[in-house]
């Protein structure tokens, strides 16, 4: 392509997703997904890394995905220093080109020693441009007053419309709900990818997904899920699970999570090629990243860290003491029974095509 | 609108030249400084016209930097894709000479494999994995996860890489990579039309349950023109009360049409959110007055119910103004006429009133269904699942997949369908007939 044509284009893209903000060389912008997630980090990463550096950290929110990065780093205007992506995110950026290689040495070693390379939970630091910060995880909840006599406990009561009347709510994303659609469907955990892989388990998937097609409200970003529970609109939905636990915690919302066929991710950090302050950017993930400020994350949310040194750190929440946070992680060994990992592999060859049979999928009454 | 030439007189207070002038005369007229008055005329005329480009210049180039070239640039995105032939420039030189008819020989393989370790260590090995996984869903890994193990692959190369992934020795891929190494490419186009092309080069249906962009655009366009007469059947009395009532209470209702025209896009598709969801007004309304069962909630919102009652209101006010504007010239006085020599007031209309009003109905459905044929927010918003239009496939590929070239092979395929319908149009009724205002 021809690079003043992409530069043109591009250019077009970031103007238009309104990315194009000031910085000064004394600060860096730090992108994450807003709400009580960015909540966390700037507790956590931000306020104490002004203090320590002087670099006052400038908070952005954006709804994942590559789209805006790609359009920065074509244009030549890369105005973002360090963004919080999804796992899958992170491989295509990386594969790409348009994020900074990191070299995984520079990484804090743990208190004990340990290197970084030792102490990130195995297989985690794999992409060679992002340091992974917590492990998050995709849940249902429902709102116990809603509920009745029974409650649910299993995926697959979550797709019983039966005994669990009421509305749904999901993702508008093929990925994850059809991992849980083989799940409900019997697909123990460990063969769900092998099963996704085959054309039948694709249609196994939305066969399941029919069922209660009817009755599902879709959302997009993640503050909605608790808010759908809160109004009544749903009776359960798919959440991630820290913003279900802080409209619990700090908002005494009467929400359960069911940890059951939970599908878990990890978010990181990646700095995009070219950015404007990549020096303090790279320190500003090197800090954000020890042990400390990874279980101090984990009293803000209930994401798990990414290092095993920073697990037995992990305290109380932070605005009420009487709640230990340790239970709440998804990595919890209560809550990680039947837990899936998301396979990022897995969803980069097939969201093309999943994506476009998902899109028909809705699109057909 | 207006005629330029008028226009242009009008800026410089020359006459145009009229034509009894021009007629032969017996000695050739001369101006005041002795030039023959036919050159004169023809310099002053030049200077004219150029002082009127000049001011249009402005605008002109506006039109070129921000409309015509990035247009002209997207469609051109929409068949030139070397990302493939950019990154891997031995394989693709190599492919021109394949025949496809059997998987390539060892020498082909080792060139592939000099290129992925270059596009490995350039980081543009994921890009062409992705063009790849356009034409052939799976092959991202294949080149991915190859172009991490090409530099420590031995010769020969040919057994090397099939062993390290099966698909290697795939016609299909070989002959999907053949397809993408060429740099202009329709495959966007056909994708934008649910056809693929096969292991056999033929252009094939998408597997049906795959099938999106054709059924979106019959919904685009037949959602559109239902707007469309919407519009005109709520804007026609409207417009006609506005052009006929006394000047004390036309105002008033101008004022009621334009508010909603001034106020946000954003403003007005959120109020009618909260107007018709399950829990809004409406429903709560009919609940309170036992008209429907509290668990009988009708659901008008996010979905096609929602997208065309919010478009329509959204979208009158371009249906109001040019009736308003071709109604006022209408002299009330033909309507009279016409019932004094005989004629009920449905003949009247029909054949004096109505006949007269065409030009604004045809400025209006013009305005309204090319307006809504392209509408992207309403639909986002208020389209639930079933309301969403082909503009919101274009975002999706624009900021989600990234797949560019698909986004502006479908952003083409609407140009064209509009082109075509603004042709049809024109021969049907005529363009220079439309007024806008």
């Amino acid at each position: 392509m021809n690079a003043t044509l992409k530069a043109a284009i591009a250019g077009a893209v970031a103007a238009t997703l309104g990315t194009m903000s000031a910085h000064a060389a004394d600060s860096i912008t730090v992108v994450s997904w807003g709400g009580a997630y960015t909540k966390s980090q700037v507790e956590a990463y931000h306020k104490p890394f002004t203090e320590k550096t002087g670099i006052s950290v400038i908070s952005e929110d954006y709804n994942g995905g590559i789209a805006e990065i790609k359009a920065q780093v074509e244009a030549g205007n890369v105005t973002w220093d360090v963004v919080d992506v999804e796992l899958s995110d992170a491989v295509r950026a990386c594969d790409e080109g348009l994020a900074e290689v990191i070299d995984m040495s520079i990484l804090p070693p743990a208190p004990d020693g340990t290197p970084a390379t030792e102490d990130f939970i195995a297989g985690t630091l794999d992409v060679e441009c992002a340091v992974p910060t917590i492990i998050w995880s995709t849940i249902f909840a429902y709102d116990s007053e809603n509920m009745g006599d029974k409650a649910p406990t299993t995926i697959a009561d979550f797709f019983d419309l039966e005994a669990f009347p009421g509305k749904r709510g999901m993702r508008r994303t093929p990925k994850a709900n059809l991992e849980f659609a083989l799940m409900a469907d019997g697909v123990p955990a460990d063969q769900v990818y092998e099963v996704l892989n085959t054309p039948e388990g694709v249609d196994q998937a939305f066969a399941k997904l029919d069922t209660i097609k009817s009755e599902v409200i879709w959302w997009e970003a993640g503050a909605q899920p608790p808010q759908l529970l809160a109004d009544g609109e749903v009776a359960m939905t798919t959440a991630y699970n820290g913003r279900i636990f802080n409209a619990v915690a700090a908002e005494q919302k009467p929400f359960n999570i069911v940890w059951d066929g939970q599908v878990w991710d990890m978010d990181l950090w990646i700095i995009p090629k070219g950015a404007p302050n990549k020096e303090a950017a790279l320190e500003f993930v090197k800090f954000s990243t020890d042990t400390q400020r990874l279980a101090d994350q984990a009293s803000w949310i209930s994401y798990g860290p990414a290092r095993q040194s920073s697990t037995p750190l992990i305290g109380t929440f932070a605005t009420d003491e009487s709640i230990a946070m340790g239970p709440q992680m998804p990595t919890a060994p209560e809550n990680f029974k039947n837990a899936l990992q998301n396979d990022f592999e897995f969803w980069a060859d097939h969201q093309d095509e999943l994506n476009e049979r998902f899109n028909a999928w809705l699109a057909a009454n | 609108m207006t005629d330029v030439s008028y226009d242009r007189t009008l800026a410089d207070g020359v006459k145009p030249p009229e034509k009894h002038e021009e007629a032969p005369p017996a000695a050739p007229l001369t101006a005041a400084d002795g030039t023959p008055l036919k050159k004169k005329l023809a310099i002053t005329m030049r200077r004219a016209r150029m002082r009127a480009f000049l001011l249009t210049a402005p605008l002109l180039v506006f039109l070129m930097v921000f409309f015509v070239v990035p247009i002209g640039q997207m469609l051109f995105l929409s068949v030139h894709n070397p990302t493939f032939a950019d990154a891997m420039p031995r394989t693709t030189e190599a492919l021109a000479e394949w025949d496809g008819s059997e998987i390539p020989g060892e020498d082909i393989f080792a060139l592939l494999v000099e290129d992925m370790r270059e596009a490995r260590a350039d980081r543009t090995i994921g890009r062409v994995a992705t063009r790849m996984n356009y034409e052939v869903p799976g092959t991202r890994s294949l080149f991915t996860s190859t172009g991490r193990k090409a530099a420590r692959l031995e010769p020969p190369f040919k057994e090397a890489l099939i062993d390290a992934d099966e698909d290697w020795g795939s016609l299909e891929v070989w002959a999907a990579m053949k397809r993408v190494s060429s740099t202009m490419t329709g495959s966007f186009y056909l994708a934008a039309l649910d056809r693929q092309v096969n292991v056999d080069g033929e252009i094939v249906m998408q597997d049906e349950n795959r099938q999106i962009y054709v059924p979106l655009f019959w919904r685009t366009f037949w959602m559109s023109a239902l707007i469309t007469v919407l519009c005109m059947l709520l804007a026609y009395p409207v417009a006609y009360l506005l052009s006929t009532l006394p000047l004390k209470y036309s105002n008033l209702l101008m004022i009621l049409v334009l508010l909603p025209f001034w106020t946000s896009l954003l403003v007005r598709t959120t109020s009618w959110i909260a107007m018709l969801q399950t829990q809004g007004v409406i429903n709560d309304l009919m609940v309170f007055f036992r008209i429907i069962g509290d668990d009988n909630r009708i659901q008008m919102m996010f979905n096609q119910t929602g997208t065309i009652i919010a478009m329509t209101h959204i979208l009158l006010p371009f249906m109001i103004l040019p009736l308003y504007s071709v109604m006022k010239t209408i002299p009330p006085s033909y309507m009279r006429a016409a019932r004094s020599l005989g004629a009920t007031p449905l003949t009247a209309f029909i054949r004096v009133y109505f006949p007269q009003t065409l030009p604004g109905i045809a400025a209006g459905t013009l305005l309204v269904f090319i307006l809504a044929v392209g509408y992207y927010i309403t639909p986002a918003l208020v389209g639930g699942q079933s309301g969403q239009l082909i503009s919101n496939l274009i975002a999706f590929h624009m900021q989600r997949s990234l797949n560019w070239s698909l986004a502006a092979a479908l952003g083409g395929l609407l140009l064209a369908a509009i082109l075509i319908l603004y042709w049809l149009y024109n021969k049907l009724v005529g363009i220079e007939k439309l007024k806008f205002g």
